[in-house]
């Protein structure tokens, strides 16, 4: 029993109701309680990242023991790779939450802004840290409903119209998730991600595994914008605040999507190579459609949107070839090194994409555009400002000193390896498409002559945006440092053996 | 199996609306039946022909139980699609406030 673990659940979902309380009747102290509340979250992740190592920990919530070995409980289970994916969630909504502090000026009621944001934290740990599968659907519709009303929160045309698209979308995720709950409960008579694996080993319908593969996969498919359900995506992350937008880009999406996709795929139900093929091609197109879509975009925020959804395709394809791989049992050290690749290109996307709508709201706070067009010179009105965003842009595209450029390399020589040099082929041409559009971005915005008509000069953001964005990028630097070998080993291989060992999670949890 | 089959039925007609209607408040409704749809199948795995509520009786052991953990899931979802429906009509009173009207094909500001 690890006591750690509830916290992450506990604390934000209790913060939510104090700051929201207290918020009313003390004005300014809401913002730096959930700034504390985050900090402490930020402390314990990493601490409990730095413990872990290739173990996994669990806590049986009310303190149902199991019965021969059957689990009854409720497990909330820590491992080597969800631990990676709390301390993305925390650190980036703890930054966001600070970087909320100047920026939520622009709107009013800010108690309800920051009890939404601890309430979705909430949510999003408890996805990532569950070991049931109705537990996560729950914790997936509290980190939803209020990333609904987040998006909302401007309440202006644009942002009401993008949240019921997202609402009536996101709707039939959950009900999708609901049925493929309902349709493994059916079989097995559990719950318990292990317990049903082990359900599952003794032998099943090929055809009935395959559909519920298939409703699974396309109702958390929904929650992270793969390619043919993306349609909510742009709308939903350029119309939200930006610390939101930064929060739904940055971690959302991987925390509620990718991370419970590879759970399932890997932890739950065995690696069929039909669904590795469909999986790497869900990833491919994602990654290739997503870079043309963005490409003509000139709203900053939508750009970043469609970029979003193929970074996360190269993280799809990576972890797709993995699992080809895997279910073909040949090479299993190619198949590592392609999900370690996936994985790491996933924290780095977390920092950078982070980073740059927090750089979009830092420009829309002083120029009150999100236009391209209508931007233009700000490197020298916003010198840091353009100095971080330059350091996301370079890294979203891969180039040498950064972040993301060890991650694509890695998921490149993955392919290679594997022989799908069409797919490395397409992971290349789709980063150098990346550099152009970001090409584009950093000249229209920091660049080009100014085209801004407003009376009044335009200044660089107060301190709290400034140590955020600061922050976020000496992180995409230091991320890098991920690349060599020895740090690798302690950090990217244990979240990696845990998918990759199909038989290590189900006896670590069925065992204790 | 019948009953399946209209839980079936009742899913794709919730979906025909949500596809087809252009009116907000039916699109609700069309989500609303949907979800429907998905705890009558929860309430139907648990189900067992001739089965009693799930209290144990010492005196009489060889009693057919129902599955009650499925009933204990459906209350949770109802209790979230409450909350979802809610949240969708707070959404749609806001929309007719700014457009004034319930027309989706009038209500495409966000376009590309």
């Amino acid at each position: 029993m690890n006591p750690l673990i509830p916290l992450f659940v506990i604390v934000p979902l209790a913060g939510a109701f104090l700051v929201m309380i207290t918020g009313r009747f003390l004005k300014e102290l809401d913002k730096y309680l959930t700034s504390l509340i985050l900090l402490f979250l930020v402390i314990i992740s990493f601490y409990s990242l730095s413990t872990i190592g290739e173990n996994l920990s669990l806590y049986k919530v009310g303190g149902w023991e199991p019965i021969d070995k059957v689990p009854i409980g409720i497990y909330m289970i820590m491992d080597g790779f969800n631990a990676i994916i709390v301390c993305i969630i925390n650190l980036i909504g703890f930054l966001s939450a600070l970087y909320s502090i100047s920026y939520i000026k622009r709107y009013t009621s800010s108690n309800y802004f920051y009890a939404l944001f601890c309430l979705m934290i909430g949510g999003m740990n408890g996805v990532v840290l569950s070991g049931d599968l109705f537990n996560i659907f729950v914790f997936l519709e509290i980190s939803v409903i209020s990333s609904y009303a987040l998006v909302a929160f401007g309440v202006e045309k644009s942002e009401l119209e993008a949240s019921f698209k997202y609402q009536v979308l996101g709707g039939m995720a959950s009900f999708l998730i609901l049925f493929g709950i309902g349709f493994i409960y059916w079989k097995t008579k559990t719950l318990n991600i292990a317990d049903i694996k082990e359900a599952f080993a003794n032998g099943y319908d090929k055809k009935y595994y395959l559909f519920v593969q298939i409703l699974i996969l396309s109702g958390f498919g929904l929650k992270a914008a793969m390619i043919p359900f993306h349609a909510w995506l742009p709308d939903a992350h350029s119309s939200a605040p930006s610390p939101i937008s930064a929060m739904l880009s940055g971690v959302f999406i991987k925390a509620v999507g990718i991370y419970v996709i590879l759970r399932l795929f890997f932890n739950m139900f065995t690696v069929s190579e039909e669904m590795a093929i469909l999986i790497t091609t869900l990833g491919t197109l994602s990654m290739v459609i997503g870079v043309f879509l963005a490409i003509g975009q000139w709203d900053i925020k939508r750009l970043l949107a469609y970029h979003s959804i193929s970074q996360m395709g190269y993280v799809i394809l990576s972890v797709g070839i993995g699992m080809i791989l895997i279910s073909r049992g040949s090479k299993p050290e190619i198949a590592a090194l392609a999900i370690t690749g996936g994985i790491f290109h996933l924290i780095n996307h977390a920092a950078f994409k982070g980073l740059l709508f927090l750089n979009a709201g830092a420009i829309e706070y002083s120029t009150g555009t999100r236009n391209l067009k209508e931007m233009g010179g700000l490197a020298r009105s916003m010198p840091v400002t353009s100095a971080t965003s330059f350091i996301a842009s370079m890294s979203i595209s891969g180039v040498p000193p950064f972040n993301g450029f060890f991650s694509k390399l890695i998921i490149i020589i993955a392919a290679v390896m594997a022989k799908f040099y069409l797919l490395a082929a397409l992971a290349m041409i789709v980063s150098i498409i990346t550099l152009a559009s970001f090409m584009k971005f950093q000249r229209y915005a920091f660049y080009n002559k100014s085209d801004i008509k407003t009376d009044q000069k335009i200044k660089e953001v107060p301190f709290p945006m400034l140590f955020s964005m600061v922050v976020l990028s000496i992180i995409c630097v230091l991320l890098s440092l991920l690349a060599i070998p020895d740090i690798r080993e302690t950090i990217l291989t244990p979240a990696v053996n845990i998918l990759t060992d199909h038989l290590k999670y189900t006896t670590l949890i069925i065992g204790q | 199996m019948i009953a399946y089959i209209m839980c079936f039925i009742l899913f794709m007609v919730g979906l025909y609306g949500v596809i087809t209607r252009r009116n907000l408040i039916k699109i609700a409704v069309s989500m609303s039946i949907m979800e429907i749809s998905s705890f009558l199948f929860f309430a139907l795995i648990g189900y067992i022909d001739g089965g009693v509520a799930p209290i144990v009786d010492p005196a009489d052991p060889v009693k057919i139980y129902v599955d009650p953990l499925p009933q204990a899931l459906v209350l949770t979802a109802i209790v979230i699609g409450l909350a979802t429906t809610a949240m969708m009509m707070a959404i749609i009173i806001r929309l007719y406030r700014k457009y004034g009207t319930f027309d989706i094909r009038e209500i495409k500001n966000l376009r590309g």
